[in-house]
């Protein structure tokens, strides 16, 4: 393959492949190979099938086929009072699972028109950016690990699992979280989980200095990268991309400063937009966007303020354990919510936050009764994956692989 | 223009008649409105076209089934978002349940393309002059759309299930 396109910005890029695929067009009586590269391929981080049919090396088309690990989330929970639906949105986008569970809350407390403490709020978005450092985390050094660099992987690793540490002692859990309740947090935050934070924002801008030093000026990780799996801003608008994938093209569309949620107009932060949209693009505004998280958790720990952790909702919100055994009110209310007696009022909502990979959305018609009527979920992974067969079509496999990474696709997202 | 539900909906109405916009209401701030689907492909190439506007971003499309609206059983929500001036527009389209046709958004919209699949796969919609309508999360073998309403989750009256706890 020629590596003339590694510096041509996209335009040219895609002259170049147009040209190319001219070429192999002209061979196209020769004998192309069908490659099955997937469902379980172990480089793909995820149930992906791609039939790719290959000239040689370079990828002339690329049927993919989803659906693996669907699990009919939307038709479970037209069966499921409103908060046991939280796990369900947990077990989307895996790796930053309590973005999905706070957007499912404040897609219910919309609907219920609760208003949330400046405290909850403050909490939420603590989490939130962890859960975002956390998934872009992930995402960048697999990126590093697809390109032959394990050890940036395994270093900054550790730090996840302390990000985990800290929502284990917000909430019990690890991985899928089911953090928070409709109406707010479950519990305030520990001095413990405090002491966690705060020593997570001490530890880990070194950490992540040290990783981004690894790969940003790196001579195979930028010759690997730079040029690969490119998309023009107006494709990738066409194509409905957003989140750090968008950005990259150059378009500065972010919900946390389009339609503000959560409080989020009370931190300063910046927005960084890539350029060219490729590989190498969404690896830089995604290390960006985790010094731009590091920056807003920094401002929320420091001016958590006082106050409730939790709306005063007690139709909705479940009462503290202990008072359930003392006072008949919270007995009442927590035997009604469990056995999901509560009906939520008429209405239909879209909520949207930004996800770890875009705009994740949420559309809720409730008709009066105990369980949504229809939830549907925007998932940014499923809108954005269908423009994969046209970001690698021209490229080689090995580059095929890299752009999967870079794209940050999810596979319980993809499939929900 | 200042973007307002109230002159964006006059601006439509005057373009496409009371005839082709009707029922339009606020639920959470954001303007719900209902077509025909004889006019939404036009109605969103103008949206897209038009300079005041610069409606150019899909943010998502869904199927709904209301199984007791005799002739409208199934509706498409189309909702739309101007990154320009961060307006967003819902649209509805309701077909009958033995018919429900609907015209293809791919030529304006490439990702239209996966979400129109999951609406013919979920809820039996056909988009006409879709380049490849067919199932994509469920099995193809699959003989039904398993998001319609008549389709229960689980059977309620099953008794091969103990759940002491629950009272089935």
């Amino acid at each position: 393959m020629a590596t003339d396109n590694k510096t041509a910005d996209t335009d040219q890029l895609q002259e170049f492949r147009d040209n190319r695929d001219l070429k192999l067009q002209d061979k196209k009586n020769e004998n192309l190979t069908t490659l099955n590269l997937g469902p379980t391929h172990p480089a793909t981080h995820g149930i992906f099938q791609n039939i790719l049919q290959m000239d040689g090396e370079v990828i002339m088309d690329a049927v993919p086929t989803i659906g693996y690990i669907h699990r009919a989330f939307e038709k479970i929970a037209e069966r499921r009072p409103f908060y046991q639906i939280t796990p369900l949105t947990d077990r989307m986008n895996y790796c930053s699972s309590p973005i999905n569970n706070m957007g499912y809350h404040m897609t219910v407390e919309k609907l219920l028109g609760i208003e949330i403490p400046k405290r909850a709020q403050y909490i939420r978005v603590i989490m939130m950016e962890l859960a975002r450092i956390s998934d872009h985390l992930i995402c960048n050094s697999i990126l590093g690990v697809d390109s032959g660099a394990f050890t940036g992987f395994l270093y900054v690793m550790q730090e996840r699992e302390h990000i985990y540490d800290i929502y284990e002692e917000v909430c019990g859990a690890r991985l899928t979280t089911n953090m928070g309740r409709i109406g707010g947090m479950e519990r305030d935050l520990s001095p413990k989980a405090l002491h966690l934070i705060g020593e997570f924002l001490k530890r880990f801008p070194k950490v992540w200095a040290e990783f981004e030093k690894m790969l940003t000026r790196n001579r195979i990780f930028i010759d690997r990268t730079v040029g690969v799996g490119a998309i023009s801003a107006e494709r990738a608008l066409n194509y409905g991309f957003t989140g750090p994938n968008l950005r990259a093209t150059g378009v500065d569309y972010d919900v946390r400063v389009m339609n503000p949620y959560s409080s989020y107009d009370d931190f300063e932060f910046e927005i960084p937009v890539g350029e060219k949209g490729d590989t190498y693009d969404r690896f830089l505004v995604r290390n960006e966007e985790v010094w731009q998280s590091l920056k807003i958790i920094e401002q929320a720990y420091k001016n958590l303020p006082e106050g409730s952790y939790h709306a005063d909702a007690p139709h909705y919100y479940l009462p503290p354990k202990q008072e359930v055994y003392t006072s008949m009110e919270a007995l009442i209310y927590h035997f009604k919510i469990v056995m999901g007696e509560i009906d939520a009022p008429k209405g239909e909502v879209y909520h949207s936050v930004e996800g770890g990979n875009g705009e994740l959305g949420f559309y809720l018609i409730s008709d009066g009764g105990r369980t949504p009527y229809r939830l549907h979920f925007r998932r940014p992974c499923f809108i954005y994956y269908q423009a994969y067969t046209e970001m690698i079509k021209g490229g080689q496999l090995a580059d095929a692989i890299l752009t999967l990474s870079s794209l940050n696709v999810i596979a319980g997202e993809l499939d929900a | 223009m200042e973007l307002t539900n109230e002159n964006v909906l006059g601006k439509l109405i005057a373009q496409f008649g009371e005839e082709s916009i009707f029922d339009a209401y606020n639920p959470d701030g954001i303007m719900t409105f209902t077509t025909t689907r004889e006019n939404i492909i036009a109605l969103i190439q103008y949206l897209y076209d038009d300079k005041d506007l610069q409606v150019q971003f899909l943010t998502t499309m869904a199927g709904i089934h209301f199984p007791d609206h005799k002739g409208k059983e199934l509706c498409m929500m189309y909702q739309l978002h101007s990154l320009r001036h961060n307006y967003r527009l819902r649209i509805k389209v309701f077909v009958p349940a033995e018919d429900p046709v609907l015209p293809t958004l791919t030529n304006i919209y490439a990702t239209a393309n996966w979400m129109e699949r999951e609406a013919y796969d979920f809820y039996g919609f056909i988009f006409t002059g879709h380049p490849n309508l067919i199932r994509i999360l469920n099995i193809e073998e699959m003989e039904y759309h398993p998001m319609l309403k008549q389709y229960p989750l689980e059977d309620q009256t099953r008794e091969d299930k103990i759940d002491t706890y629950f009272g089935r």
